[in-house]
């Protein structure tokens, strides 16, 4: 499978903080990668630098082959992104934010509307396309962003935290949705649910302090979980890699990441 | 997809987006509203005698002080409150394809305002037998002026996350931008600088290039006084989008 995500050596300081410290990171097609971490621990930093939205201080991102430096514009069109909380312009109706969406990725009038009729019917938000965005649920907000993502049929997606703030509902049909979406796509998504990691994830990537510290499947996940833990077993997981008290978690990690 | 294709998609957005709000509304009677009270109560039109456009032309650059910090106040400062600033940058766009569309549809959207003032003109050209020519020049400066301050504000608006900071910011920058080519200002500064300081002072005063034009004046150093500080504002905001998207 093509690597449609390959990020190099990516760091990013704020002045004197470094959120994100030395990531590599490569998604081939048919993947869908797990961003996990607690909260601060460079996620979003990580994603931004992903999309475009903030330079790397270090490292380098390709996306399906295309330098994200060097060819800013086209290296936009290879991915949909919904940004942390799904922002989205409030004072415009669904139909028309996608038209927005549509014509900034070029598509010209009937091809606009065709692809905002698709995206729409493939979120279901049919009976919701004149309303303002503002009036919609966070739900319904969501699919949104989402709708605005696979517009233009992505091969990559990166969501930042698709099911936050959500219900357990809609959190499963938001994840229901990614299922779907993901196909031939390399997905990345972030959350702090690690359920959600089971549900939808073929890879986990635990980063914690700006840097990496587990790196495999879901499975792989679970079976670090001490044989006497019985309930909120990924919890457990989590805690002891991304809490500093509890020794050696980097080693592990080292060599988790190693043996991918 | 090529350039002027993005510009338009976010010219449409954000013009369209004056028309979402009642701001368009309110904006538009209130500026057409004062500019027939300077045109007629404080410029004394009657009293005059002269078929001309002087006193609603004397009036722009006071309207302009409050009115276009209402136009651009909004064009960053929201798109940072709400984080659409960071669809806008993963999207196909480059940073200036936003800086662009956005100052035009704000200043298309201005221009339009002016537009409106054309039963103005039309009334003196009924009441008398005014310079056509010199009228149309004084609307070219209303433009040019108005276009100016809108870059200023939507420098200022790309700062803060707050309205209400980039509508104050706006207006004082503008309100310098106007003032220093007045005669107290340059009296004051004559006392004790150079006379070339001076005249670079009073030279770098939309005031005194305004109404230059305003006098019918085509000069091409007024166009291009008007175009330098327009660009190099809309520059600047580019580079304080880059620098300030993150926080």
């Amino acid at each position: 499978m093509k690597d449609l995500i390959v990020a190099r050596g990516l760091r990013k300081s704020f002045g004197a903080f470094e959120a994100v410290r030395g990531i590599d990171l490569v998604v081939p097609a048919g993947q869908v990668l797990g961003f996990l971490g607690p909260n601060g621990a460079g996620k979003s930093t990580t994603m931004r630098m992903l999309t475009g939205f903030l330079e790397p201080t270090a490292g380098t991102v390709v996306l399906d082959g295309i330098a994200l430096a060097d060819e800013p514009i086209a290296a936009k069109r290879t991915f949909g992104y919904l940004p942390e909380g799904a922002p989205a312009y409030g004072d415009m109706r669904v139909e028309e934010f996608l038209l927005f969406v549509a014509r900034a990725r070029g598509y010209g009038r009937d091809e606009a509307h065709a692809r905002v009729d698709a995206a729409i019917a493939r979120l279901h938000l049919g009976p919701y396309r004149k309303q303002l965005v503002e009036t919609l649920s966070k739900g319904y907000k969501r699919r949104t962003g989402l709708a605005q993502a696979i517009l233009h049929d992505p091969p990559i997606l990166v969501l930042d935290e698709p099911t936050d703030g959500l219900d357990p509902n809609q959190k499963h049909e938001v994840r229901e949705l990614i299922r779907h979406l993901g196909g031939d796509r390399a997905v990345v998504l972030s959350t702090h649910i690690l359920e959600e990691v089971e549900a939808v994830c073929t890879r986990a990537v635990i980063i914690n302090e700006g840097r990496v510290v587990f790196d495999g499947t879901p499975r792989e996940l679970d079976a670090k979980v001490p044989a006497d833990v019985a309930r909120n077993r990924l919890d457990h997981v989590f805690r002891m890699l991304t809490t500093s008290d509890t020794s050696g978690s980097n080693t592990r990690a080292g060599a988790a990441g190693g043996a991918r | 997809m090529n350039a002027p294709a993005r510009i338009r998609a976010i010219f449409r957005r954000e013009f369209g987006a004056y028309f979402a709000s009642p701001l368009a509304g309110i904006f538009l009677v209130i500026y057409l509203f004062m500019s027939g009270i300077f045109m007629f109560q404080l410029g004394g039109f009657y009293e005059r005698g002269q078929a001309d456009l002087r006193p609603f032309f004397q009036g722009q650059p006071w309207l302009d002080l409050f009115l276009v910090p209402a136009l651009s106040m909004r064009l960053w400062a929201e798109d940072r409150r709400t984080g659409t600033v960071e669809l806008l940058l993963t999207l196909p766009f480059s940073v200036w394809d936003l800086v662009l569309g956005k100052f035009l549809a704000a200043w298309a959207f201005a221009c339009v305002a002016l537009a409106l003032t054309a039963p103005l003109w039309i009334t003196v050209g009924w009441l008398g037998n005014p310079d056509h020519g010199a009228i149309f020049v004084g609307y070219v400066a209303c433009a040019l002026l108005a276009g100016c301050f809108l870059a200023v504000g939507a420098f200022l608006s790309a700062f803060t996350k707050n309205q209400v900071i980039a509508f104050v910011l706006c207006g004082v920058a503008s309100f310098l931008l106007l003032v220093t080519g007045f005669p107290v200002v340059l009296d004051f500064v004559s006392g004790w600088l150079p006379r070339v300081a001076v005249e670079a002072i009073s030279s770098m005063s939309a005031m005194t290039h305004f109404e230059s034009m305003m006098r019918g004046v085509l000069d091409a150093r007024d166009v291009l006084y008007f175009a330098s500080v327009t660009a190099a504002f809309l520059f600047l905001n580019g580079v304080v989008v880059e620098w300030k998207k993150a926080e």
